[in-house]
């Protein structure tokens, strides 16, 4: 399992002390964390303006500007579908109606269960390839409604054995 | 001390200071949204412009945040100058028509019109509250979120700040806060003078920079047929 940042102030504390308390190091500590946990949580903006002795409005500010930070739970598997000009004419519109009805949830939700968030973004770069879906930073370029219901399904199968195993380790643990 | 050229006068200025406090020293009018002395500046509202340099090099700058120069010629009210602080004051108008500050500088520069589209905000992102809060109440209890069109300010996730000492210095400052009396059609009229009990287009030598927007005016109409 996943060291939850939120669940243990020991591992927020070891990545601030990389930091060394520096305030200019606010934005590679919300990295790490955004890493880790995949969002940002209240609390642990909250840590870090105590960590680094910066005014919770900079931190916030900071997290709210960027991108990349997350102030909403996102789940363990990011799916972006591209819907720039070029992906568009090329179908992404029929992708993105697809991906919603696979995951049930609109662009820039997340399954109940934690383990999708779907998210539309206006153009990758890539347009040669369109329309472009991203799975987990891997493009998978001139993709179709197959391709994506295959990838979405082949993680559901990964999920759940993970799931299966962690279940039968908890139970193999307590005996041995 | 410094020596440059304002509107072709040659004044002085002490080093360090901007372009807009040399003016405002030798009785220069330029108006500003987002400059308080006390408060860093911080260039925002940019109708403090001015037009510095030479004819062809010339070009536009915010004086509140340009320090004087040695030799350096400015213009504080050019054609150019003007026509630039018009249109920034018909976006500001734009976005937030119910602020009697921008109401009444709209009405000094002679806007009678509004070509865009009124947005109804409340807030011209000017930033003020946000260096009052920091600068002379040490308290960063509100601070700017997001970009682009999704910036704005408050307190951290929107909830009541536990630095906030309440001391109303954020809303003592803002330009966009003091709203006009609208009536009751805050969507028609922008300056609703002509509602209140005494219309301030009657008396017009002592409101003379207030705009109204009322066309007709019922009040006017009045007063031209006495």
């Amino acid at each position: 399992m996943k060291t939850l940042i939120d669940t243990d102030g020991k591992r927020l504390e070891k990545l601030a002390d990389k930091c060394h308390g520096k305030k200019d190091a606010l934005i590679s500590l919300l990295q790490d964390i955004q890493l880790e946990n995949n969002w940002l949580s209240q609390q642990v903006l909250r840590g870090v303006a105590e960590k680094l002795n910066i005014p919770l409005t900079e931190v916030y500010g900071v997290a709210t500007f960027f991108k990349a930070f997350s102030l909403k739970p996102r789940g363990r598997h990011i799916v972006t579908a591209c819907v720039g000009t070029a992906c568009h004419v090329r179908g992404a519109p029929r992708l993105v109606d697809e991906l919603r009805n696979i995951l049930k949830i609109a662009p820039g939700e997340t399954t109940p269960d934690k383990i999708f968030t779907l998210e539309t973004v206006n153009c990758l770069g890539a347009c040669a390839l369109g329309p472009v879906v991203v799975i987990d930073g891997v493009y998978h370029g001139q993709a179709t409604r197959s391709k994506v219901r295959m990838l979405i399904e082949e993680i559901r199968k990964l999920e759940t054995r993970k799931r299966k195993t962690n279940h039968d380790k908890a139970k193999k643990q307590p005996s041995s | 001390m410094i020596n440059l050229k304002i509107n072709g006068i040659s004044v002085q200025a002490e080093a360090g200071t901007t372009l807009l406090e040399a003016a405002r020293f030798y009785g220069l009018e330029i108006p500003t949204l987002c400059h308080l002395e006390g408060l860093s500046p911080y260039g925002a509202c940019r109708l403090c412009v001015v037009e510095i340099g030479e004819e062809s090099r010339s070009r536009l700058a915010s004086s509140c945040t340009y320090p004087a120069e040695e030799g350096l010629k400015v213009r504080t009210a050019s054609e150019r100058v003007i026509k630039a602080r018009k249109m920034i004051l018909e976006l500001l108008l734009a976005s937030c028509p119910q602020s009697k500050v921008i109401q009444d500088l709209a009405s000094k520069y002679g806007i009678r019109r509004q070509r865009f589209r009124q947005e109804h905000e409340d807030c011209i992102l000017c930033g003020l509250c946000v260096r009052m809060c920091k600068e002379q109440m040490s308290a960063q209890a509100i601070g700017f979120h997001g970009r682009g069109n999704k910036r704005g300010i408050s307190t951290p996730f929107d909830l009541k700040s536990e630095v906030c000492r309440l001391c109303g210095g954020c809303i003592h400052v803002c330009p966009a806060c003091q709203l006009r009396c609208t009536y009751n059609q805050p969507e028609e009229a922008i300056c609703g003078g002509c509602a209140n009990i005494s219309p301030p287009c009657l008396e017009k030598e002592k409101f003379h920079d207030m705009m109204c927007y009322m066309d007709p005016c019922v009040a006017c109409e009045i007063k031209n047929e006495k």
